[in-house]
């Protein structure tokens, strides 16, 4: 059956039973790299999308269940264009393998739309829920401390 | 489709710009691997090292520049710093240089991308290649402008004729032409104080790529056709697949079952829908199973041995039968935990194979996976594409061999991801450990006069080797396991200090209670532990300044000595006997620990202060603070260093605090970030570190030194703090709760 979803600013008529995880139609349908599968039980945050400002993990949300339009790490910026979390992450070189990058980067956007000038308390408890392993934690909070700075 | 494209435009499209580089390949016959056995560390080739320019490297016609190096992105920055070492050895701009992804086709066999190896050997013939290069290019350039070579100048990409205004670029003189000349032995690579790149922060290559979602991972490779595999795997572990039941598979469609012997899977047209047959599939499964465990440091004990060797055997330990200061540490099996589970994608059809993957080895899983599919090596092609963080021998290899089955099986392509519980459940497990620690101070009661250790570890290299018995998929299908080298217990088991009795025995172990393999800093991790912790004890046992009692014992090593000092600064260090009980409150205890070693007694230095503070209540263990000193010789890039060092203390202390994989009889239950937690942002510590360049030293290491001298200094740090000796990781609150406890009764 084909359902109808709105991801970075595009209406996108997809193929997919209701209770088909978000991240798969994103990954498989849409094929948008950077939402990634990291656990499917929404514990480890690489799949993270912002809707409605809000962060969502998308492996465990049916895309039937998306009622809003759905940003990815790909919808925040491009390098002509990037989102100032992306830009600060560059700066910083806040990752190792990157493959939770995405994901925090999405948790980032999420948490300065909603506090624009966080405490470090309050991005280490934002993020509290994405996994890294190899270990970029300090420079992840850098960046989102910085990225706070440049938002006017 | 779009991923396969970009894909093609950053490798194959470029390649078509010069001719591809000549590598002879090894034919062999279908079972058999090609070449000898090659070790874990191979640090600078594989079973032949090519020895032309050509195969490493080449100039484009636009004077752009793809290095073709053996050794994979594991995460770590080393593209980045391989394209820094060439473009100061071939004076061309940083920016040009590409490192092209590592590929049987294109690529030199330089072993497995382990052992912290790439930039300490693995780089050395890169940069024997990019000298010899612009030497070829002067050569022409001599040729071109009539002159002799002494009167040519090269830098930015250009030569241009001492003295005058005439200058031509590399892509005038050699763009798009193989250099397909020997690398002469006796062509010097530069001097250090002539590099312009190496030993600057440069930013990685790939990290923009990866902020904004479009890097290429394994997980993103896209085949025309391809279907979605799943595996099942037998429960309880080591059953055989008596029965299955494909009418339970009701409703889904398109849905193909593939099953030979143990080893099951399922290949759909989508991925939600191979996940819900995967989940919804009746398979009858029987014996198999794990013998119980109730003591792990017995059960480690209790596996037979392959033989007992001693590591150093000097003087005579015999003074040790009596009055010695004793102790027995243990070391859990843990996981790799990457983010991202393995992955898989192959595409075997009409007697040939292509497979992509994350795997350390594209050689070696090469002719593993032609003996599993009963090819020859040379159909069969290996593509690298970089997967999640890579720490050691994951279930990479494994998840292609099961994609290159059910490919088989099913005469399309398939991508196979790993499910998170099949990743925590299968993936070759860092060993666990035992290792009993006996010494006695001299007569001045300050200095270690006799020393013996007792290693019991498996060989912590379980990796393909060419060989299909060692992947999961092989050993499901009961194809032999064959017998690796034992390597990496022994990592880091002699310290470096000056000890005039010393011994070490390694009791090599026929392999785990769990399967296991390498993981990073193999066995240095838990000897490091039991080394710098047992330091510890006898500097308490001899009322001294942990820092003053390593110093003693290091005398004779300038190195160490400038690091010690180094960490001493840094850390504001104040001399102390142990358990000093910094400061603190009735509930809260501070302490802080120091660890030394130098990582596989030749590579890099390291040292920690670790501060924590004790919840004496709760048992809670806090890392405050991790004050790294560092030196690995020449600097390649300050920036990833430390990158590398913050990532090693970071999951270090993950693993001293939190890690331990959980298993019963039917095998491993800690199957998600539940019940196998590791640390998150509320619990990192704050890391400070000092880098001592040493630009005149050779590159040393840095992928792996770092994580070996956590856990003894948060032990440390808990025993200065609270007088409690943890001898045993992870230091959960349960753990150190009890153990105070019991410290206190």
């Amino acid at each position: 059956m084909s359902i109808r979803i709105t991801v970075n600013g595009r209406a996108h008529d997809v193929r997919a039973t209701p209770d088909t995880p978000l991240l798969y139609v994103l990954r498989d349908e849409l094929e948008l790299n950077g939402p990634k599968f990291g656990c499917g039980l929404g514990q480890c945050g690489a799949c993270t999308v912002m809707v409605k400002g809000r962060a969502l993990r998308s492996c465990v949300v049916p895309v039937a269940a998306v009622d809003a339009p759905v940003t990815t790490v790909e919808g925040l910026g491009t390098p002509a264009h990037p989102h100032p979390v992306q830009r600060a992450f560059v700066a910083e070189q806040a990752a190792q393998c990157g493959y939770c990058t995405a994901g925090m980067v999405v948790a980032s956007a999420a948490l300065l739309a909603e506090h624009p000038h966080p405490s470090d308390a309050q991005i280490r408890q934002a993020l509290d829920g994405n996994l890294c392993r190899c270990g970029s934690h300090l420079r992840i909070v850098r960046a989102v401390k910085s990225a706070a700075g440049e938002r006017v | 489709m779009p991923v396969r494209s970009s894909f093609l435009a950053r490798s194959g499209g470029i390649v078509i710009a010069f001719s591809m580089p000549r590598i002879a390949f090894a034919q062999s016959s279908p079972t058999k691997p090609a070449g000898p056995s090659v070790p874990e560390t191979n640090p600078v080739g594989g079973a032949t090292v090519p020895d032309t320019v050509d195969n490493w490297l080449a100039i484009n016609r636009s004077g752009t520049v793809t290095v073709h190096f053996g050794k994979v992105e594991l995460g770590t920055g080393i593209q980045t710093a391989i394209a820094q070492i060439v473009a100061d050895e071939l004076d061309v701009p940083f920016a040009s240089v590409t490192v092209a992804a590592a590929d049987t086709s294109t690529t030199p066999d330089q072993g497995y991308t382990a052992g912290s190896a790439s930039l300490s050997a693995g780089a050395i013939p890169v940069r024997q290649a990019a000298a010899e290069a612009r030497l070829a290019v002067l050569d022409l350039a001599a040729a071109h402008f009539g002159v002799g070579t002494d009167r040519l100048v090269t830098a930015g990409g250009e030569v241009r004729v001492a003295g005058e205004t005439r200058r031509a670029s590399y892509a005038e003189l050699a763009g798009g032409r193989a250099i397909h000349r020997t690398i002469a032995k006796a062509t010097k690579v530069k001097d250090p104080d002539a590099y312009r790149v190496v030993g600057k922060p440069i930013a990685r290559v790939d990290l923009p790529a990866k902020v904004f979602g479009s890097f290429d991972y394994l997980q993103n490779v896209r085949v025309p056709g391809m279907l979605h595999g799943r595996v099942i795997r037998p429960v309880p572990i080591g059953a055989k697949l008596v029965s299955v039941d494909e009418s339970s598979l009701g409703g889904l469609n398109g849905v193909r079952v593939v099953k030979r012997d143990a080893f099951l899977g399922i290949v759909a047209p989508d991925e939600w829908t191979a996940i819900r047959a995967m989940r919804k599939l009746k398979v009858t499964w029987s014996g198999g199973g794990l013998a119980p465990v109730t003591d792990l440091a017995a059960a480690v004990r209790a596996v037979p041995l392959v033989n007992e060797k001693a590591v150093v055997d000097t003087g005579s330990v015999a003074a040790l039968d009596s009055n010695a200061l004793t102790a027995t540490y243990v070391w859990p099996y843990q996981t790799h935990g990457s983010i991202g589970p393995s992955c898989g994608i192959a595409d075997v059809r009409d007697g040939k194979a292509t497979v992509w993957s994350s795997t350390q080895g594209i050689f070696l899983l090469r002719s593993a996976l032609a003996m599993l599919l009963g090819l020859p090596n040379n159909a069969v092609e290996v593509k690298y594409a970089e997967g999640s963080g890579c720490y050691g021998h994951n279930g990479s290899d494994d998840a292609a061999a099961d994609a290159a089955l059910l490919s088989q099986a099913v005469g399309s392509p398939v991508r196979v991801q790993w499910m998170r519980d099949q990743e925590h459940g299968w993936d070759p497990k860092g060993p666990a450990m035992v290792i009993t620690q006996s010494a006695v101070l001299d007569a001045t009661q300050q200095r270690i006069s006799a020393w013996r250790s007792d290693v019991w570890s498996p060989s912590h290299s379980a990796r393909p080797q060419g060989e299909a018995g060692n992947l999961l998929a092989g050993k499901l299908l009961n194809i032999p396991t064959p017998k690796n080298a034992f390597v990496g217990g022994d990592r880091d088991a002699k310290v470096n200090y000056q000890i005039p009795n010393y011994r070490v025995t390694m009791h090599n172990l026929l392999d785990g209670v769990l399967h296991s393999s390498a993981m990073r800093g193999l066995g240095g991790t838990q000897n490091t532990f039991a080394n710098e912790s047992f330091m510890d004890e006898l500097a308490t046992a001899a009322k001294t300044d942990p820092l003053a009692f390593r110093r003693a014992h290091l005398a004779n090593d300038a190195r160490a000595l400038d690091l010690l000092a180094a960490i001493e600064k840094l850390g504001s260090w104040q001399a102390r006997p142990s358990a000093a009980g910094v400061s603190g409150s009735e509930c809260l205890a501070r302490g802080r620990g120091l660890s030394f070693v130098r990582y596989e007694n030749t590579e890099a230095y390291v040292a920690v202060i670790a501060d924590v503070v004790v919840d004496r209540t709760t048992g809670n263990v806090r890392v405050e603070r991790l004050a790294i000193a560092h030196d690995c010789g020449l600097i390649v890039n300050p920036n990833g260093l430390r990158n590398q060092i913050e990532g090693n203390a970071i999951q270090a202390t993950s693993r001293t605090l939190k890690e331990a994989v959980a298993f019963n009889t039917s095998g491993v239950t800690s199957l998600d970030w539940h019940s196998y937690p590791i640390v998150r942002f509320s619990e990192v510590p704050d890391v400070t570190i000092v880098l001592v360049n040493r630009p005149h030293e050779p590159v040393l290491g840095a992928g792996e030194a770092t994580t070996v001298v956590i856990a003894p200094a948060i032990g440390n740090a808990i025993h200065d703090a609270t007088g409690l000796r943890l001898r045993e990781v992870p230091f959960t609150p349960d753990r150190v709760a009890a153990a105070l406890r019991s410290l206190k009764a």
